[in-house]
């Protein structure tokens, strides 16, 4: 079956089974920064707009085949395509908030899944039909493919994608600790309309926030994309948000990246034991699905969200 | 939803027995007996693709209501109705292979089976609702299909199970125009007791359960097992129509149950209208029809220069594709409430043209 779930394994044939863990912890603390930087953007998007969007994958997708078009269709250089690729997902986000989901405001939220559902969907076929089918790689960006740490090769890919990780996340923080439209955000979701009584635009916030998940999601997917080629798998990284965001809370954004790295661990720890011992082929994939079951029944709001309570 | 009616003149309800009647007036059940016959002259005069059309309608729609009677009616999210779709496939081909029993009487216990691995998945409903249940089944739509890929003795793996012809007293229905007769009885027969079931206290309590958990809850509805109940029967629905729709290609391979096909089955539900059975199956038509307009549409369009070319026509399968997410998304914004909705006031307008108000 083919990996479906992010970063290459590079991994030599060891005798030692240890160096073999410690190699893909270290991969699964990697994916799982980058599985908690898209939970993040989910869960921006949960907090202040109340909807789950499915359509996250998405985001990263075609953040990626639009800087590809940038960058190899085009013949930018990195840095100018890269630019464009934010500004046009800030506008699709923008967009797509005030096109499609600003009608679905008070609707159930089985229309407001199904809407998501449905961008999902569209925008899949869209990239499949307007880029083609095939994983397509992006030119070169480092000299050396890999360097040597603590006695082990690492791609340099895989240290940018990690260093970019850490550094959304810190300015995720600083955007809500600080910043003017970070603090609206955060009154808006904590209730709207006092929010709205005190100034705030909430359908600035709204807009604000899916644009900035869109932008977000689209790097990572750009990061992805580096390291693993552009294909429609990327998408897949959408539907694996959702144990991750499940077990951290679904409106925590601390639980998001904490979510994201276990799950992350989680998946590699299931592929040694199933390398090692079991032979089942694809645990891996399908372990989080377990996990997520498992944290519903016994713990539905997560390690750090909210429990919801409703008055009669 | 039906929640009203347009009666002809003098034509009242005297007794809550004449309220609670399955078809509206006289003229309804007059005109439902006329359309079965109506359609069941189809593989009279139409030809093979057609009947083909209607086959295919016939299963989903059954999955479909299944669908609609858990989403519609009980307001539990499922993302996973594929997933049970599929195993009803399996199981029905699974009975038939390995026990003999006659298909015609493996595909209701294909069913039985699916409905106790809906009740299984259904389990996390007792605790949770609305998004974190959607979540869940969605984690079951990737754990069945997981399991269809792995358990060999159960599904042949990666080869996919073979699953006999119909087989009515010893007649083998092996052309899609004896078929077709087996998916109308089976489709009369579920639409029937699909609306059977909304008359009932079960029914009623379904939609108590979805319009306010609390007070359902309050005026002595189990809410437990009145959500396992509705997942258990919409998993029934499903794992019928699966088990037609595997007996009818005589082959099922784990790849068909995929969360595309669940998304068309909500797509279907809430095109057609959450909580009218009516609507399931004008849904489930729209549903099946559209890949085939578009197809035609895009051949159509073919005789003009810039529509030839091989980004066009290679690019069908994604434009049916988009076709579905748009038509979702679109309905959903334009008309929430379905065609059936949209049904009831066009009949509406020709009932009181040319005074509407």
């Amino acid at each position: 079956m083919a990996r479906a779930n992010g970063l290459g394994r590079h991994y030599r044939d060891g005798n030692m089974n240890f160096e073999l863990l410690f190699q893909l912890l270290l991969n699964g603390l990697i994916v799982g920064t980058l599985y908690g930087v898209v939970a993040m953007c989910f869960v921006l998007i949960y907090k202040s707009t109340q909807i789950v969007n499915f359509a996250q994958g998405e985001f990263l997708l075609i953040g990626a085949w639009v800087c590809y078009a940038f960058l190899v269709e085009m013949h930018m250089p990195f840095w100018l395509g890269f630019l464009f690729t934010l500004l046009f997902m800030m506008a699709f986000g923008i967009v797509l908030q005030m096109v499609v989901l600003r009608p679905m405001i008070g609707e159930p939220i089985i229309s407001v899944i199904m809407v998501t559902i449905g961008l999902s969907i569209f925008f899949q076929a869209a990239t499949k039909w307007i880029f083609g089918a095939t994983t397509a790689t992006y030119p070169q960006v480092f000299e050396t493919r890999s360097v040597n740490l603590l006695g082990m090769q690492i791609e340099t890919a895989y240290i940018m994608s990690f260093v970019i990780s850490l550094f959304i996340m810190a300015g995720f923080y600083w955007f809500f600790k600080y910043s003017k439209l970070g603090l609206a955000m955060r009154a808006t979701a904590f209730d709207q309309q006092v929010a709205q009584s005190l100034g705030i635009s909430v359908k600035t916030v709204f807009a604000m926030s899916w644009a900035i998940s869109a932008l977000v999601s689209g790097v990572a997917g750009i990061v992805i994309g580096m390291v693993n080629g552009v294909s429609s798998a990327l998408s897949v990284i959408g539907i694996k948000v959702f144990p991750a965001v499940i077990l951290g809370g679904l409106d925590s954004i601390i639980g998001a990246i904490v979510g994201g790295v276990i799950i992350g661990l989680l998946e590699n720890t299931a592929e040694f034991v199933d390398g090692q011992y079991l032979h089942w082929g694809n645990l891996f994939s399908i372990a989080p699905f377990y996990v997520l079951i498992i944290i519903l029944c016994i713990k539905p709001y997560g390690l750090f969200g909210t429990k919801d309570i409703e008055r009669i | 939803m039906a929640g009203f009616s347009i009666r002809p003149c003098g034509d009242f309800r005297t007794t809550y027995r004449q309220d609670t009647r399955i078809f509206d007036t006289t003229y309804i059940r007059n005109a439902a007996i006329l359309g079965i016959f109506a359609v069941a002259m189809i593989p009279f005069v139409l030809d093979g693709y057609y009947v083909n059309l209607f086959i295919q309608i016939s299963y989903f729609a059954i999955a479909a209501l299944g669908l609609n009677i858990l989403v519609g009616f009980t307001g539990q999210i499922s993302l996973g109705h594929a997933a049970f779709f599929g195993f009803g496939a399996f199981a029905s081909a699974w009975i038939n292979n390995t026990t003999g029993i006659p298909v015609l009487l493996s595909i209701p216990l294909a069913g039985l089976m699916t409905a106790a691995v809906g009740m299984l998945f259904g389990l996390p409903a007792a605790r949770i609702k609305g998004l974190y249940l959607a979540i869940a089944t969605l984690a079951a739509q990737f754990i069945l299909e997981d399991f269809f890929a792995r358990a060999e003795w159960f599904t042949g793996g990666s080869y996919g199970a073979a699953a006999n012809p119909v087989n009515v007293f010893g007649y083998e229905v092996l052309d899609d125009f004896s078929f077709f007769y087996v998916c109308l009885f089976f489709l009369v027969v579920m639409y029937l007791l699909g609306t059977n079931l909304m008359r009932t206290r079960d029914g009623r309590a379904f939609v108590a359960v979805r319009d306010h958990y609390l007070s359902a809850e309050i005026m002595g509805i189990n809410l437990t097992k009145y959500r396992l109940m509705s997942f258990a029967i919409s998993s029934f629905y499903a794992g019928v129509g699966g088990a037609m729709y595997g007996h009818y290609l005589g082959f099922v391979s784990a790849e068909g149950f995929t969360i595309l096909l669940s998304i068309q089955f909500l797509g279907m539900i809430i095109i057609g209208g959450l909580g009218s059975v009516k609507g399931t199956l004008m849904g489930t038509v729209f549903m099946v029809l559209l890949p085939e307009v578009m197809e035609t549409g895009v051949s159509a369009l073919s005789v003009f220069e810039w529509a030839n070319s091989t980004a066009v026509t290679d690019g069908l399968a994604y434009i049916k594709e988009m076709a579905i997410g748009l038509a979702i998304i679109l309905f959903l914004i334009f008309e929430p409430d379905g065609l059936a909705h949209r049904w009831q006031q066009i009949r509406a307008y020709w009932k009181l043209y040319p005074f509407s108000y």
